[in-house]
Protein backbone atom coordinates (compact mmCIF):
# COMPACT_ATOMS: atom_id res chain seq x y z
CA UNK A 1 0.00 0.00 0.00
CA UNK A 2 1.44 3.26 -1.08
CA UNK A 3 1.18 6.18 1.78
CA UNK A 4 -0.18 9.26 0.25
CA UNK A 5 0.50 12.72 -0.10
CA UNK A 6 4.39 12.51 1.05
CA UNK A 7 5.26 14.34 -1.72
CA UNK A 8 2.69 16.30 -3.25
CA UNK A 9 0.50 18.51 -1.16
CA UNK A 10 -2.88 16.97 0.26
CA UNK A 11 -5.29 18.87 -1.44
CA UNK A 12 -7.34 20.24 2.08
CA UNK A 13 -4.58 21.26 3.64
CA UNK A 14 -2.06 22.52 1.09
CA UNK A 15 0.70 20.74 2.45
CA UNK A 16 1.81 16.85 2.24
CA UNK A 17 1.21 14.79 5.25
CA UNK A 18 4.81 14.79 7.13
CA UNK A 19 4.47 18.76 7.24
CA UNK A 20 1.41 19.18 8.91
CA UNK A 21 2.50 16.61 11.56
CA UNK A 22 5.59 17.62 12.33
CA UNK A 23 3.30 21.17 13.38
CA UNK A 24 1.20 18.99 15.19
CA UNK A 25 3.75 17.89 16.89
CA UNK A 26 5.67 20.86 17.08
CA UNK A 27 2.50 22.41 18.42
CA UNK A 28 2.07 19.82 21.76
CA UNK A 29 6.12 20.72 22.38
CA UNK A 30 5.55 24.44 22.75
CA UNK A 31 2.67 23.67 25.15
CA UNK A 32 5.41 21.50 26.94
CA UNK A 33 7.83 23.70 27.01
CA UNK A 34 5.92 26.52 27.49
CA UNK A 35 4.43 24.72 30.83
CA UNK A 36 7.89 24.90 31.64
CA UNK A 37 8.80 28.49 31.12
CA UNK A 38 5.79 29.51 33.08
CA UNK A 39 7.08 27.35 35.77
CA UNK A 40 10.41 29.28 35.45
CA UNK A 41 9.09 32.77 35.26
CA UNK A 42 6.60 32.47 38.56
CA UNK A 43 9.04 30.93 41.09
CA UNK A 44 11.66 33.24 39.65
CA UNK A 45 9.10 36.46 40.63
CA UNK A 46 7.71 34.32 43.69
CA UNK A 47 11.32 33.84 44.92
CA UNK A 48 11.93 35.63 48.39
CA UNK A 49 14.12 39.21 48.56
CA UNK A 50 18.05 37.92 49.72
CA UNK A 51 21.39 37.13 48.08
CA UNK A 52 21.37 33.22 47.69
CA UNK A 53 23.10 31.15 49.25
CA UNK A 54 22.65 33.91 52.39
CA UNK A 55 19.26 33.21 51.81
CA UNK A 56 17.94 29.57 52.01
CA UNK A 57 14.80 30.31 50.25
CA UNK A 58 17.09 33.61 47.69
CA UNK A 59 17.04 32.60 43.72
CA UNK A 60 20.97 31.77 42.70
CA UNK A 61 22.75 34.63 40.82
CA UNK A 62 25.86 34.25 38.88
CA UNK A 63 26.14 30.43 39.02
CA UNK A 64 26.15 29.56 35.22
CA UNK A 65 28.95 29.78 33.16
CA UNK A 66 27.79 32.26 30.76
CA UNK A 67 30.85 32.19 28.28
CA UNK A 68 30.20 28.77 27.46
CA UNK A 69 26.51 29.34 27.67
CA UNK A 70 27.03 31.90 24.75
CA UNK A 71 29.31 29.61 22.55
CA UNK A 72 26.79 26.78 22.90
CA UNK A 73 24.16 28.89 21.98
CA UNK A 74 26.67 30.39 18.89
CA UNK A 75 27.40 26.44 18.10
CA UNK A 76 23.17 25.71 17.84
CA UNK A 77 22.82 28.87 15.80
CA UNK A 78 25.60 27.64 13.32
CA UNK A 79 24.09 23.86 13.21
CA UNK A 80 20.65 25.51 12.56
CA UNK A 81 22.49 27.42 9.18
CA UNK A 82 24.54 24.00 8.23
CA UNK A 83 20.70 22.60 8.01
CA UNK A 84 19.03 24.51 6.02
CA UNK A 85 21.37 24.69 3.68
CA UNK A 86 21.90 20.59 3.61
CA UNK A 87 18.07 20.92 2.93
CA UNK A 88 19.11 23.45 0.04
CA UNK A 89 21.66 20.79 -1.38
CA UNK A 90 19.15 18.10 -1.85
CA UNK A 91 16.75 20.86 -4.30
CA UNK A 92 20.06 21.16 -6.03
CA UNK A 93 20.52 17.11 -6.17
CA UNK A 94 23.75 17.38 -4.45
CA UNK A 95 24.05 14.15 -2.12
CA UNK A 96 27.79 15.01 -0.81
CA UNK A 97 27.20 18.47 -0.20
CA UNK A 98 24.06 17.56 1.63
CA UNK A 99 26.17 15.27 3.77
CA UNK A 100 28.58 17.67 4.56
CA UNK A 101 26.50 20.50 5.75
CA UNK A 102 24.69 16.96 7.42
CA UNK A 103 27.59 15.73 9.45
CA UNK A 104 28.85 18.92 10.30
CA UNK A 105 25.04 20.29 11.92
CA UNK A 106 25.69 16.50 14.01
CA UNK A 107 28.72 17.20 14.77
CA UNK A 108 27.42 20.68 16.34
CA UNK A 109 24.88 18.41 18.59
CA UNK A 110 27.34 16.31 19.74
CA UNK A 111 29.30 19.40 20.79
CA UNK A 112 26.74 21.39 22.35
CA UNK A 113 25.78 17.67 24.42
CA UNK A 114 29.87 17.51 25.25
CA UNK A 115 29.94 20.89 26.41
CA UNK A 116 26.51 20.79 28.76
CA UNK A 117 27.65 17.53 29.90
CA UNK A 118 30.96 19.83 31.37
CA UNK A 119 28.85 21.89 32.91
CA UNK A 120 26.15 19.67 34.28
CA UNK A 121 29.52 18.07 35.88
CA UNK A 122 30.81 21.28 37.12
CA UNK A 123 28.01 21.80 39.47
CA UNK A 124 28.30 18.21 40.49
CA UNK A 125 31.45 19.52 42.03
CA UNK A 126 30.12 23.08 43.48
CA UNK A 127 28.63 22.95 47.18
CA UNK A 128 26.89 25.19 49.17
CA UNK A 129 28.18 24.88 52.77
CA UNK A 130 25.80 25.81 55.61
CA UNK A 131 26.84 26.99 58.87
CA UNK A 132 25.31 26.43 62.17
CA UNK A 133 25.90 30.11 62.85
CA UNK A 134 22.89 30.40 59.61
CA UNK A 135 25.61 31.75 57.34
CA UNK A 136 26.91 29.98 53.78
CA UNK A 137 28.91 30.02 51.56
CA UNK A 138 29.27 28.35 47.61
CA UNK A 139 32.34 27.09 46.36
CA UNK A 140 34.55 23.94 45.35
CA UNK A 141 35.57 21.34 48.33
CA UNK A 142 39.37 20.28 48.43
CA UNK A 143 39.93 16.89 49.21
CA UNK A 144 43.43 15.47 48.61
CA UNK A 145 43.70 18.16 45.89
CA UNK A 146 40.19 17.31 44.14
CA UNK A 147 36.55 18.36 44.39
CA UNK A 148 34.39 15.44 44.84
CA UNK A 149 30.99 14.62 43.16
CA UNK A 150 27.60 14.74 45.02
CA UNK A 151 29.26 14.74 48.99
CA UNK A 152 26.90 15.13 51.69
CA UNK A 153 27.90 15.90 55.56
CA UNK A 154 27.54 12.31 56.22
CA UNK A 155 29.83 11.57 53.84
CA UNK A 156 32.64 13.81 55.24
CA UNK A 157 31.45 12.21 58.99
CA UNK A 158 31.86 8.98 57.37
CA UNK A 159 35.60 9.74 56.19
CA UNK A 160 36.47 10.89 59.71
CA UNK A 161 37.30 14.72 58.56
CA UNK A 162 37.65 16.98 60.89
CA UNK A 163 38.26 20.35 58.61
CA UNK A 164 36.97 21.04 55.30
CA UNK A 165 38.62 23.12 52.67
CA UNK A 166 36.81 25.26 50.48
CA UNK A 167 37.57 27.27 47.44
CA UNK A 168 35.00 29.46 48.66
CA UNK A 169 33.76 31.63 45.39
CA UNK A 170 33.77 35.57 45.21
CA UNK A 171 30.28 36.37 44.31
CA UNK A 172 30.24 37.76 40.49
CA UNK A 173 29.79 41.40 40.58
CA UNK A 174 28.09 41.22 37.35
CA UNK A 175 25.42 39.18 38.65
CA UNK A 176 24.08 41.07 42.00
CA UNK A 177 20.15 41.32 42.13
CA UNK A 178 19.48 44.87 40.95
CA UNK A 179 19.59 47.53 43.93
CA UNK A 180 21.37 45.18 45.82
CA UNK A 181 24.70 47.24 46.72
CA UNK A 182 28.07 45.74 45.74
CA UNK A 183 29.80 44.98 49.13
CA UNK A 184 33.28 46.81 48.58
CA UNK A 185 35.07 43.28 49.26
CA UNK A 186 33.90 41.66 46.47
CA UNK A 187 34.54 45.22 44.00
CA UNK A 188 38.39 44.98 45.35
CA UNK A 189 38.69 40.70 44.89
CA UNK A 190 37.18 41.15 41.47
CA UNK A 191 40.41 44.37 40.69
CA UNK A 192 43.09 41.82 42.07
CA UNK A 193 41.19 38.98 39.75
CA UNK A 194 40.93 36.90 42.62
CA UNK A 195 37.79 34.37 42.04
CA UNK A 196 38.12 32.00 45.19
CA UNK A 197 39.58 32.13 48.64
CA UNK A 198 40.60 29.30 50.54
CA UNK A 199 38.32 28.76 53.77
CA UNK A 200 38.74 26.29 56.24
CA UNK A 201 35.60 24.91 58.41
CA UNK A 202 35.52 22.78 61.24
CA UNK A 203 32.66 19.55 60.32
CA UNK A 204 31.70 20.32 63.85
CA UNK A 205 30.36 23.63 63.11
CA UNK A 206 28.71 22.77 59.19
CA UNK A 207 24.67 22.31 59.56
CA UNK A 208 24.52 20.83 55.43
CA UNK A 209 26.93 20.25 52.59
CA UNK A 210 24.79 19.88 49.34
CA UNK A 211 25.93 19.60 45.51
CA UNK A 212 24.64 22.14 43.21
CA UNK A 213 22.28 18.96 42.11
CA UNK A 214 18.25 19.72 41.98
CA UNK A 215 17.54 19.16 45.53
CA UNK A 216 19.72 21.79 46.50
CA UNK A 217 17.35 24.66 45.53
CA UNK A 218 14.65 25.85 43.11
CA UNK A 219 16.58 27.28 40.56
CA UNK A 220 18.69 24.22 40.67
CA UNK A 221 15.74 21.92 40.14
CA UNK A 222 14.15 24.06 37.30
CA UNK A 223 17.50 24.53 35.56
CA UNK A 224 18.70 21.75 35.64
CA UNK A 225 14.79 20.18 34.61
CA UNK A 226 14.28 22.14 31.54
CA UNK A 227 17.93 22.13 30.34
CA UNK A 228 17.63 18.05 30.53
CA UNK A 229 14.36 18.01 28.51
CA UNK A 230 16.34 20.06 26.39
CA UNK A 231 18.87 17.62 25.85
CA UNK A 232 17.58 14.98 25.21
CA UNK A 233 15.52 16.69 22.55
CA UNK A 234 19.02 17.81 20.62
CA UNK A 235 20.24 13.89 21.54
CA UNK A 236 16.78 12.59 19.49
CA UNK A 237 17.20 15.51 17.14
CA UNK A 238 21.01 14.25 16.38
CA UNK A 239 20.22 10.71 16.11
CA UNK A 240 17.92 11.53 13.54
CA UNK A 241 19.89 13.71 11.13
CA UNK A 242 23.09 11.65 12.06
CA UNK A 243 20.31 8.51 10.71
CA UNK A 244 19.94 10.74 7.22
CA UNK A 245 23.24 11.90 6.62
CA UNK A 246 25.20 8.42 7.00
CA UNK A 247 22.13 5.94 6.27
CA UNK A 248 19.95 7.79 4.15
CA UNK A 249 21.87 7.49 0.37
CA UNK A 250 19.78 4.83 -0.80
CA UNK A 251 16.21 6.49 -0.01
CA UNK A 252 17.67 9.35 -1.62
CA UNK A 253 18.40 7.48 -4.92
CA UNK A 254 15.20 5.77 -4.74
CA UNK A 255 12.98 8.76 -4.02
CA UNK A 256 14.54 11.49 -3.88
CA UNK A 257 11.74 13.92 -3.36
CA UNK A 258 10.44 12.14 -0.33
CA UNK A 259 13.94 12.09 0.98
CA UNK A 260 13.87 16.36 0.81
CA UNK A 261 10.98 16.27 2.58
CA UNK A 262 11.58 14.25 5.15
CA UNK A 263 14.78 16.17 5.78
CA UNK A 264 12.91 19.47 5.44
CA UNK A 265 10.75 17.82 8.49
CA UNK A 266 13.83 16.81 10.31
CA UNK A 267 14.87 20.28 9.42
CA UNK A 268 12.02 21.68 11.42
CA UNK A 269 12.09 19.48 14.24
CA UNK A 270 15.91 20.83 14.90
CA UNK A 271 14.98 24.60 14.10
CA UNK A 272 12.39 23.97 16.93
CA UNK A 273 15.01 22.83 19.32
CA UNK A 274 16.98 25.50 19.05
CA UNK A 275 14.74 28.16 19.23
CA UNK A 276 13.92 26.71 22.87
CA UNK A 277 17.35 26.97 23.50
CA UNK A 278 17.50 30.85 22.15
CA UNK A 279 14.59 31.77 24.67
CA UNK A 280 16.36 28.86 27.27
CA UNK A 281 20.03 31.00 27.21
CA UNK A 282 18.53 34.45 28.06
CA UNK A 283 16.00 33.71 30.96
CA UNK A 284 18.47 31.11 32.84
CA UNK A 285 21.70 32.61 32.11
CA UNK A 286 21.21 36.18 32.51
CA UNK A 287 18.25 36.91 34.04
CA UNK B 1 4.76 27.03 7.38
CA UNK B 2 8.27 25.94 5.24
CA UNK B 3 11.60 25.16 6.49
CA UNK B 4 12.44 28.69 4.81
CA UNK B 5 9.81 30.65 6.47
CA UNK B 6 11.12 29.25 9.99
CA UNK B 7 14.67 29.73 9.09
CA UNK B 8 13.99 33.55 8.98
CA UNK B 9 12.19 33.52 12.03
CA UNK B 10 14.83 31.95 13.79
CA UNK B 11 17.51 34.05 12.28
CA UNK B 12 15.09 37.43 13.59
CA UNK B 13 14.95 35.55 17.04
CA UNK B 14 19.12 35.15 17.34
CA UNK B 15 19.32 39.03 15.67
CA UNK B 16 16.97 39.58 19.23
CA UNK B 17 19.12 37.24 21.00
CA UNK B 18 22.15 39.46 20.59
CA UNK B 19 20.32 42.48 20.95
CA UNK B 20 19.62 41.54 24.54
CA UNK B 21 22.82 40.25 25.23
CA UNK B 22 24.70 43.31 24.04
CA UNK B 23 22.41 45.17 25.78
CA UNK B 24 23.10 43.05 28.80
CA UNK B 25 26.83 44.08 27.95
CA UNK B 26 26.96 47.56 27.51
CA UNK B 27 24.87 47.49 30.62
CA UNK B 28 27.30 46.05 32.87
CA UNK B 29 30.30 48.26 31.20
CA UNK B 30 28.18 51.09 32.29
CA UNK B 31 27.60 50.15 35.53
CA UNK B 32 31.10 49.00 35.94
CA UNK B 33 33.47 50.50 33.60
CA UNK B 34 35.02 46.60 32.39
CA UNK B 35 36.45 47.30 29.30
CA UNK B 36 35.90 43.75 28.51
CA UNK B 37 32.52 43.95 28.82
CA UNK B 38 32.54 46.56 26.02
CA UNK B 39 34.11 44.28 24.25
CA UNK B 40 32.00 41.84 24.06
CA UNK B 41 28.87 43.89 23.67
CA UNK B 42 30.74 45.17 20.81
CA UNK B 43 31.43 41.47 19.48
CA UNK B 44 27.21 41.07 19.91
CA UNK B 45 27.21 44.49 17.53
CA UNK B 46 29.14 43.17 15.21
CA UNK B 47 27.71 39.13 14.80
CA UNK B 48 23.85 41.19 14.19
CA UNK B 49 25.65 42.57 11.26
CA UNK B 50 26.63 39.26 10.51
CA UNK B 51 23.35 37.87 10.37
CA UNK B 52 21.46 40.57 8.74
CA UNK B 53 24.55 39.96 5.51
CA UNK B 54 22.89 36.19 5.82
CA UNK B 55 19.42 36.55 6.60
CA UNK B 56 19.78 38.47 2.53
CA UNK B 57 22.03 35.90 1.17
CA UNK B 58 19.63 33.60 2.45
CA UNK B 59 16.49 35.57 1.03
CA UNK B 60 18.33 35.88 -2.07
CA UNK B 61 19.27 32.12 -2.55
CA UNK B 62 16.16 30.57 -0.91
CA UNK B 63 14.02 33.04 -3.52
CA UNK B 64 12.71 29.97 -5.28
CA UNK B 65 11.21 28.29 -2.57
CA UNK B 66 7.89 28.47 -1.05
CA UNK B 67 7.01 29.99 2.29
CA UNK B 68 4.66 27.46 2.93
Amino acid sequence: MEIPYTVKPRPDTGLYNAKVGIWLFLASEVMLFGAFFSAYILLRVGAPEGFWPDVATGWPHGLLNIPIGTFNTAVLIASSVTVVMAWAALKENNFPKFQKFMVFTVACALGFLTIKTFEYNEKFTHYVVRLKDGSAVTGHLNVDGHSPRFWTLQDVEEKKIEALKVEVDVPNKFRFPVGMKIPEAVHEAHKAGKHHEEKEFKVADIASLKAFVPSTATFFAIYFTMTFLHGLHVLAGALVLGYFAFLGRKFWQQHPEQFTNRIEVAGLFWHFVDLVWIFLFPVVYLL
Amino acid sequence: MSLKAFHIAFVTASVLLLLVLSGWCFGNFRADGAISQAVWGSVCLVAIGGMLVYGRYFLRKFKNISYL
